[in-house]
């Protein structure tokens, strides 16, 4: 790697932890503290914090911004109250993924944008190209830090260290206040398929809210645990589901596309790839046993290639294997059995919604 | 970490402990704590005959998996299926309950190739930075 590897404004508390450090998209980031199985049952069970200050947080503001965002992503900007926040997507011409992102209003005419790390520099040079002079596009990423606080126990044990109630916060909403003579952004957000909110506050002051947040009982969490996850949870991952050609329909992400507000860059490629039938589409797959599935893994029906793992991992809820991928149909139905080649060896996959992946509170653990 | 006397190490972190005829074979410890917890082991059916480097099967852990490479050849005789179906013991019981497979060795004379205690630990060491 040519670039030198960037550390965020927690890397000492990481090493401090004694956390395993690994490259992720140009950054050094925790894999793990103690083990990813404790980890993703310390989010499921009561609350874990991770450090997502290497995501790209980047302000629009200005007259012209609604119009901006609603030009470049698939969601209803314009529909959204100051406050609240939607997943959507950057698009391209052709109806590819150029990142999925989380936009929030938190003002008339300012928004917040939330991208992943490894398409920070795309997404901003995507928007600063297409925007006019009544947009100002400032990127705040390195002059703050970000903490997901994920779990059960999420909202009170962050409410309680910033000395403000969270619960009123509703899903997806946004709000900042003061905190340390600081402004500090919450967002009822996060990809892990638990309540909880992300944090924005000061580089400066970004150690203080983590060791707070770990003396209120709330465990680290690395990489590791937030990728199995997010597994669980059935949600993509850019450069795993989704990329700049794979577009929305075949990723099972309409959902989050407005088709009626008006054009937008890629509505027409989007439009066509819904009136065909799909090539392949995403699903959730649960192995037979505990073997991984692993990106790039083949998928078998019989003597056919039928689709490919998109991201796998070991379900500490099911105890088993768990995956996405993508599969031509007619073998993405529910209940359909396939198998992944695990080197050389075949190994049975059950077919189910993605969202299914993660069982329900209170569903039997394996 | 500990890295116990008597056994012989392979620089792919396997270790091997000589009952007679028989090599016991398993992944170090600090081979375990680079994986993080272990969830899965792909081993070889009893029987299956092994050359010195041939890769016998696979451990994964939940962000990863590494290949077993042979450090001697052998038949395999045993496998650890207790170890197969918890997997946890290969992480807390490296060198004892997560042993994976027994081989019957067809060429001992291999043995004098293996690392010593001490040759191991500064070879991870060394291949930890």
């Amino acid at each position: 790697m040519s670039e030198e590897m960037r550390s965020t404004c927690l890397a000492d508390e990481h090493r401090a932890l004694g956390a395993r450090m690994v490259p992720f998209a140009g950054w050094e980031m925790p894999v793990q503290y103690k083990g990813i199985i404790e980890e993703v049952l310390a989010v499921r069970g009561q609350a874990g914090a991770f450090d997502i200050s290497h995501m790209g947080r980047v302000i629009l503001g200005g007259a012209g911004a609604t119009a901006l965002l609603d030009r470049l992503t698939t969601n209803h900007v314009a529909s959204l109250e100051i406050g609240a926040g939607h997943y959507s997507m950057l698009t391209n011409e052709g109806g590819g993924i150029i990142d999925d992102i989380i936009v929030y209003r938190t003002g008339q005419s300012e928004f917040l944008v939330v991208v992943n790390a490894s398409n920070t520099e795309k997404d901003l040079a995507w928007m600063r190209r297409h925007a006019g002079a009544d947009v100002a596009i400032t990127d705040t990423s390195d002059a703050t830090g970000m903490v997901a606080v994920q779990g059960p126990e999420a909202l009170a044990a962050a409410g309680r260290v910033l000395g403000q109630s969270l619960e009123g916060l509703p899903r997806f909403g946004v709000a900042s206040f003061e905190w340390r003579q600081v402004t500090v952004t919450a967002c009822r957000t996060g990809y892990t398929g638990e309540d909880g909110v992300e944090v924005i506050v000061d580089a400066q002051e970004s150690a203080v809210l983590w060791r707070a947040l770990l003396a209120a009982g709330v465990a680290p969490c690395g990489l590791g645990a937030r990728d199995a996850l997010r597994v669980e949870a059935g949600y993509p991952l850019y450069g795993h589901e989704i990329d700049d050609e794979h577009g929305p329909v075949g990723a099972m992400l309409m959902w989050a596309v407005c088709m009626d507000k008006g054009d937008f860059v890629g509505r027409d490629a989007i439009a066509e790839a819904r009136l065909e039938a799909p090539a392949e589409r995403l699903v959730g797959l649960v192995a037979a046993g505990r073997v991984v599935p692993r990106q790039g893994y083949t998928i078998w029906s019989a003597d056919e290639c039928v689709g490919t793992v998109t991201s796998g991992a070991f379900s500490p809820m099911r105890g088993c294997g768990i995956a996405m991928g993508y599969l031509r149909p007619p073998h993405h139905v529910r209940g359909g059995s396939v198998q992944m080649d695990v080197r050389g060896r075949r190994h049975e996959l059950q077919v189910i919604p993605k969202k299914e992946l993660l069982l329900p509170k209170g569903a039997p653990v394996a | 970490m500990a890295t116990p006397e008597g056994l012989l190490y392979s620089k792919t972190h396997e270790w091997v402990r000589v009952l007679d005829d028989v090599a016991e074979i398993g992944i170090t410890d600090h081979a375990q704590a680079e994986l993080g917890d272990v969830v899965y082991l792909d081993l070889p059916e009893v029987g299956r005959t092994l050359a010195y480097d041939d890769i016998f099967g696979a451990v994964e852990s939940v962000k990863a998996v590494s290949d077993l490479y042979s450090p001697l050849s052998g038949d395999v005789v045993e496998i650890n299926a207790e170890a197969a179906s918890a997997t946890d013991l290969v992480n807390s019981d490296p060198y004892g309950q997560g042993w994976m497979v027994r081989l019957r060795m067809t060429r001992p004379e291999e043995l004098q190739q293996l690392l010593t205690e001490e040759q191991y630990a500064a070879f991870a060491a060394e291949s930890a930075h």
